[in-house]
C-alpha cells in the first residue's frame, strides 16, 4: 500500500486530495490530510465579511463535509518533516509516514514580524487585518464605528496570498463609506510597497485612475520599517499617520517548514514552477540551464498569489499525477494575451 | 528585445534597460551600469550584487529586499542608503537581472 500524505486542508489540501483519491485505486494508495482546525475558511470571503457583506456562517465550514468520502481527516499540527525519514510528526507526538508528500499549509498573516505592530498597543484597536477571520470579523466593528478621520489600507510586503485584495479592499470602503454618508469626512490612502497600485502594464494603462477618480491617495513604493503609535514609518523615513489602519502584514508560510530545514527567509518551500516538485538542497541546482522561463511566467500567473507556486510545493507528486499541471497550462496559454 | 551598446559591447535590454541575458553580464559591464544610475559600487554594494547573482541563478527570479537583506547579510535599511529610493529595482538594474516582479 502506498501512503499520500497531504498537509494542510485548505484551498489546495483540499483539491489535491479529492481529485487524486478518485484517480488512485484504493486497493493501492492510502490518502490522508492533516489539518489544524476543523474549520475550512473560504479566505476570498473575508474581503466581504468586515462589510456585512457575507455571514460568518458563510465562510466557514466543517473541514470534514469537503474532503472526499475515502481520504483520512487527521486533525493535528505539523510540528517536523522528516525528511530522511519519509515521516512526519504531529505536536501531539503522533507519527505519519509517507511515499509522497505534499505540503500545502499556505501562509499567514505575521504582524509580530514589523516591529510595533502588534506589540504597540495599538493592534485590534487602531490597526486590524483581514486576512484572518478573526481579524476580517474584528474589522467589521472598527468601520462600523469609524466616521471620520484618516483610513490607510497598507501591504506590508510581497508576495502576499492574494495580490489584488488590498485593492479590493480599498475600493469597497470607498464604497461603503459613500453609501453611509461618510466619505467626505474620511482621507483614504493606499501604501503599498510596489512601484504603484497596478504594475502590470496593461492594468496600470487601463485602470491606473482608479484610485484617482474615487480620491484615494497613492503612496507607493513604501516599505514599511516599523510601527510608531499611530503612524507608519518606511525604510526611506516617510511618516504616513492612520487613525484606522488596514494592513496586510507579511504573509508567511509555516514554521515547521523553517524547523525542518525546508523554507526560505519567509518559510515558503521554493519549487521548481514547471513540476511544483521542491527544490531540495543541491539536487536541483543543474536544472537551472533548463528553465522554461515561459511556462514559469504562465504558472506563476495561474494561480492568485503569486505564491501558489510555493505554496503547494509536491515532493514527488509528479510521479502520481501531472495533469493537472498541464491542463493549467494548456488554459493559460489560451487567456495569454497576444 | 531592444540591443543597446554598453562599454562597447552589444547588450539585449527589456524597455526600461533591465538585461534580458544572464550570461551577458559581467562586473565591469556592472560598473557601467551602476554609473548609469549615479551609484558608486563599494566592496558594500558588491556583497549585494554577488549575493543576487547567485540567488538567481539558483531559483530563477529576482530576489527581493527582504531576501537579499537577509541572503547577505545587509540590512535593510542599509540598502536603501546603498541603492537610494528604489534599492529591489537598482539591484537588480546593476545585477543585469530582470525587474523584480509586480503582481497587479
Ligand atoms: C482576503 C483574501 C482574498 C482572497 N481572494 C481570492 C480570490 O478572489 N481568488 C483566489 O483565487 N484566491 C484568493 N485568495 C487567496 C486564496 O485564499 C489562497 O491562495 C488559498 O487559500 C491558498 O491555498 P492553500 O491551500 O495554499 O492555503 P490555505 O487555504 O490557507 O490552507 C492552509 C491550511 O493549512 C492549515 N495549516 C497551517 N499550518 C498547519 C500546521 N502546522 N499543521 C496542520 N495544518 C496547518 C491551515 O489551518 C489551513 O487550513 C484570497 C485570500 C485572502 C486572504
Amino acid at each position: 500500500m502506498r501512503r499520500l500524505l497531504v498537509l494542510g486542508a485548505g484551498t489546495a489540501g483540499t483539491t489535491v486530495v479529492n481529485k487524486l483519491r478518485r484517480r488512485l485505486p484504493r486497493s493501492q494508495w492510502r490518502v490522508t490530510v492533516v489539518e489544524a482546525t476543523d474549520r475550512h475558511y473560504y479566505q476570498p470571503g473575508y474581503l466581504f465579511l468586515p462589510f456585512g457583506g457575507y455571514t460568518p456562517a458563510q465562510v466557514a465550514k466543517p473541514v470534514r463535509k469537503l474532503i472526499t468520502r475515502g481520504v483520512d481527516l487527521i486533525r493535528g499540527r505539523v510540528d517536523r518533516v522528516i525528511l530522511a525519514e519519509n515521516r512526519v510528526l504531529l505536536h501531539d507526538g503522533r507519527s505519519l509516514p509517507y511515499d509522497y508528500l505534499v505540503i500545502a499549509t499556505g501562509v499567514s498573516p505575521r504582524p509580530d514580524q514589523t516591529p510595533g505592530m502588534l506589540d504597540g498597543g495599538q493592534w485590534r484597536r487602531s490597526i486590524f487585518d483581514f486576512y484572518t477571520f478573526d481579524g476580517a470579523l474584528a474589522l467589521a466593528k472598527a468601520l462600523d464605528n469609524f466616521d471620520a478621520g484618516r483610513l490607510v489600507v497598507h501591504i506590508t510586503d510581497m508576495p502576499i496570498k492574494c495580490p489584488v485584495a488590498p485593492l479590493e479592499f480599498a475600493f469597497l470602503a470607498e464604497d461603503f463609506f459613500g453609501r453611509r454618508g461618510t466619505r467626505d469626512k474620511i482621507e483614504l490612502t493606499y501604501a503599498t510597497p510596489l512601484p504603484g497600485a497596478f504594475t502590470k502594464p496593461i492594468a496600470a494603462a487601463r485602470l491606473g485612475t482608479m484610485l484617482d477618480e474615487r480620491n484615494i491617495a497613492l503612496e507607493s513604493d513604501f516599505l514599511v520599517e516599523r510601527v510608531d503609535d499611530t503612524a507608519l514609518v518606511s525604510y526611506d523615513d516617510r511618516r504616513v499617520p492612520f487613525d484606522l489602519l488596514v494592513t496586510v502584514p507579511l504573509n508567511m508560510g509555516a514554521e515547521y517548514v523553517a524547523r525542518s530545514g525546508l523554507g526560505d527567509e519567509l518559510n515558503l518551500v521554493p519549487v521548481d514552477r514547471g513540476t511544483l516538485l521542491a527544490r531540495l538542497g543541491q539536487r536541483f541546482r543543474h536544472r537551472r540551464r533548463q528553465r522554461h522561463p515561459h511556462v514559469e511566467g504562465r504558472l506563476g500567473r495561474a494561480f492568485r498569489g503569486r505564491g501558489l507556486h510555493h505554496q503547494l510545493p509536491c515532493v514527488r507528486l509528479r510521479a502520481a499525477d501531472d495533469r493537472p499541471i498541464r491542463r493549467a497550462r494548456q488554459l493559460l496559454r489560451r487567456v495569454r494575451p497576444r | 528585445m531592444p540591443v543597446t551598446t554598453i562599454a562597447s559591447r552589444d547588450i539585449h535590454v527589456d524597455g526600461e534597460g533591465f538585461l534580458t541575458n544572464y550570461d551577458e553580464w559581467d562586473p565591469e559591464l556592472a560598473e557601467q551600469l551602476a554609473k548609469q544610475i549615479g551609484v558608486d559600487l563599494t566592496d558594500r554594494h558588491w556583497t549585494a550584487i554577488t549575493f543576487l547573482r547567485e540567488d538567481y541563478a539558483a531559483r530563477a527570479e529576482t530576489p527581493g529586499l527582504r531576501r537579499v537583506s537577509h541572503g547577505a547579510g545587509i540590512p535593510t535599511k542599509e540598502l536603501f542608503t546603498l541603492f537610494p529610493k528604489k534599492p529591489a529595482k537598482k539591484m537588480a538594474y546593476i545585477a543585469g537581472l530582470p525587474k523584480p516582479q509586480g503582481c497587479v
